[in-house]
């Protein structure tokens, strides 16, 4: 069987605005240091397929599957594109070559939310529109309840969601790509203005505009591209009932689905030993400590207790974020998971600069579309083809 | 199937009935906005119409002049190498009649719509407009000679809508 590995990265970095470049441009921009990065690969040739991940509103498209091959070099070539979240694009992605028809595929997503000027309408028109909508409010209340019922039934704690924001916004200090890292401690968490309770202000990763592309190929061509490939382990993606009325809300069933899915491919038995760190969502301060125990990298209710012995820090044993996590770096929308992944990526090759984390082999990314879904999906990643 | 059975059982609803509420049904506007960034090139794209000009954009190893301009080459996959005015006059590539607004409601007056290659522009690339001036359209000819019109200065406001139409040269 084939084997799937990552050659190029590309990103634009992130940041709260960017007047000055289109999306169009934006894309170009990312594409054009993964095909760098990639062994300067020409992908007017040498790119077999292009997934583009892209959801229509957030672009303010209809089709927006059409405005997306100039900036990649997918002019006259295989290009489609997937609406949901981008480690889901990165799975099919991975399958394309896994049938054996296609060597490199380059796959892109970005998100633009400052050319958004209702957010938040958007993310309200994802509601049911009988049962929900009409009820009012801003949609992440469901985090809100969710955090709430999460800490109630786990025991992990408010301040240790605090502690949280405080690490990964701290992380991010060290990550030239991220928006919105800061000096905080758990008592400015505490300030923070209340949102929807339990959840502060300051616990919501901000939006931030920027583009990931990365590059994958086949084990046939994968070293000639790059002499550090990254190899995908296992991919899962899974997909809880939509209904807020009836939907788990102590657990990330969506994220433990895919991890399993994931792990059985990557031949995991036991993640909290075998995976040396993690790169998970973190839209809400709360979801690191959920997304932790979904992944199994702790049992329920011991993701707090981690957090606060520091072993989820860079120095500790089972470093969570390096990034910064989306606190630090922002919610760039669908290009979440792609975030999330070059981190892990970037750790694996060794080209993490000073927030480089030591002898790691393993590492995993998560993705959540966010409120309200209750969809995630997962990738394992080794620099060992093994 | 359906021309055989001369009568359905039931009673059969009509249009009347959803809108009188008899029907259950759900009624919700988003509330969606956006304000695109134009970009690098479409910025210079719009400020160039508000001046009275079409701005293209240059690539020297496929040697195009390429309209409306791009920040890169879709064909070579790099950056352009500069911008540079084409001519506002050109030949008709392809037209259409439309007489369905864009509510799909029917308009007596119908709207010309063309795809116009620019002079100074390389093959095949140009705009699309307007055509204006015409009486009769069966007079549109492919390959016919058009120019811009356009706004006063002080109307422009750097959108497309800045060139009014293009009418036929003659
Ligand atoms: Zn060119």
């Amino acid at each position: 069987m084939r084997e799937v590995a990552i050659v190029g990265v590309g990103c634009t970095g992130f940041k709260s605005v960017t007047p000055e470049i289109s999306y169009k441009e934006m894309m170009f921009e990312a594409a054009t240091r993964a095909y760098q990065d990639a062994g300067n690969i020409n992908p007017r040739k040498d790119i077999d397929a292009f997934i583009s991940v892209a959801e229509d509103y957030w672009e303010g498209f209809s089709i927006f599957d059409e405005f997306v091959p100039d900036q990649l070099g997918a002019v006259l070539r295989h290009l489609f594109t997937v609406s949901g979240d981008s480690i889901i694009g990165l799975a099919t992605a991975y399958m394309l070559i896994k049938t054996g028809y296609f060597n490199t595929v380059a796959l892109e997503s970005h998100g633009k939310p400052s050319d958004i000027l209702t957010l938040h309408d958007i993310v309200s028109f994802a509601m049911d529109p009988i049962l929900n909508r009409p009820l009012g409010g801003h949609p992440f209340y469901v985090a809100g309840m969710e955090m709430n019922r999460f800490l109630c039934t786990t025991g992990n704690t408010r301040d240790q969601c605090a502690m949280i924001v405080a690490k990964n916004k701290g992380n991010a200090l060290s990550n030239a790509f991220a928006a919105y890292g800061a000096n905080v401690d758990v008592e400015d968490v505490l300030n923070s203005d209340m949102q929807f309770y339990p959840l502060k202000k300051i616990e919501i990763s901000k939006p931030a505009d920027g583009g990931i592309v990365i590059i994958l190929a086949s084990d046939k061509v994968a070293t000639k591209l790059n002499e550090n490939p990254v190899w995908i382990k296992g991919v899962g993606w899974a997909s809880e009932t939509p209904s807020l009325e009836t939907r788990c809300w102590s657990k990330a069933i969506y994220a433990r689905l895919a991890a399993e899915m994931a792990y059985k491919k990557a031949g995991i038995m036991t993640p909290s030993v075998e995976v040396d760190f993690a790169e998970v969502d973190d839209l809400f301060s709360y979801k690191e400590l959920q997304h932790m125990e979904a992944l199994k990298l702790c049992r329920s209710g011991e993701a707090g207790k981690l957090t606060e012995e520091g072993i989820t820090q860079l120095d500790g044993y089972l470093p969570i974020n390096p990034s910064g996590g989306m606190l630090g770096m922002g919610w760039p929308l669908e290009a979440a998971g792609l975030q999330r992944l070059q981190e892990v990526v970037l750790q694996l090759r060794g080209q993490a600069g000073n927030r480089q984390l030591s002898d790691v082999e393993i590492g995993v990314a998560q993705s959540w579309r966010g409120i309200p879904t209750a969809t995630g999906a997962v990738a394992v990643l080794s620099n060992y083809k093994g | 199937m359906s021309e055989k059975i001369k009568h359905f059982p039931g009673e059969s609803l009509k249009g009347r009935d959803i809108r009188e509420g008899r029907v259950p049904t759900i009624k919700h506007r988003p509330n969606v906005k956006y304000l695109w960034s134009a970009g690098v090139a479409m910025s210079r794209f719009l400020e160039g119409l508000k001046k009275g000009k079409i701005v293209g954009s240059s690539c020297k190893k496929c040697q195009r002049i390429m309209v409306p301009p791009r920040a890169f080459c879709e064909e070579c996959f790099r950056p352009v190498d500069g911008y540079t005015n084409v001519k506002d006059t050109g030949t008709i590539n392809t037209y259409s009649v439309s007489y369905v607004a864009g509510d799909a409601s029917r308009i007596k007056e119908p709207i010309l719509v063309a795809v116009i290659d620019l002079d100074g522009a390389s093959k095949g690339m140009g705009i699309l407009h307007l055509l204006g001036e015409i009486d009769d359209w069966k007079t549109i000819k492919f390959g016919m000679k058009v120019k811009a019109v356009w706004k006063l200065p002080e109307e422009r406001t750097g959108t497309i809508t800045d060139i009014k139409y293009f009418k036929p040269m003659e």
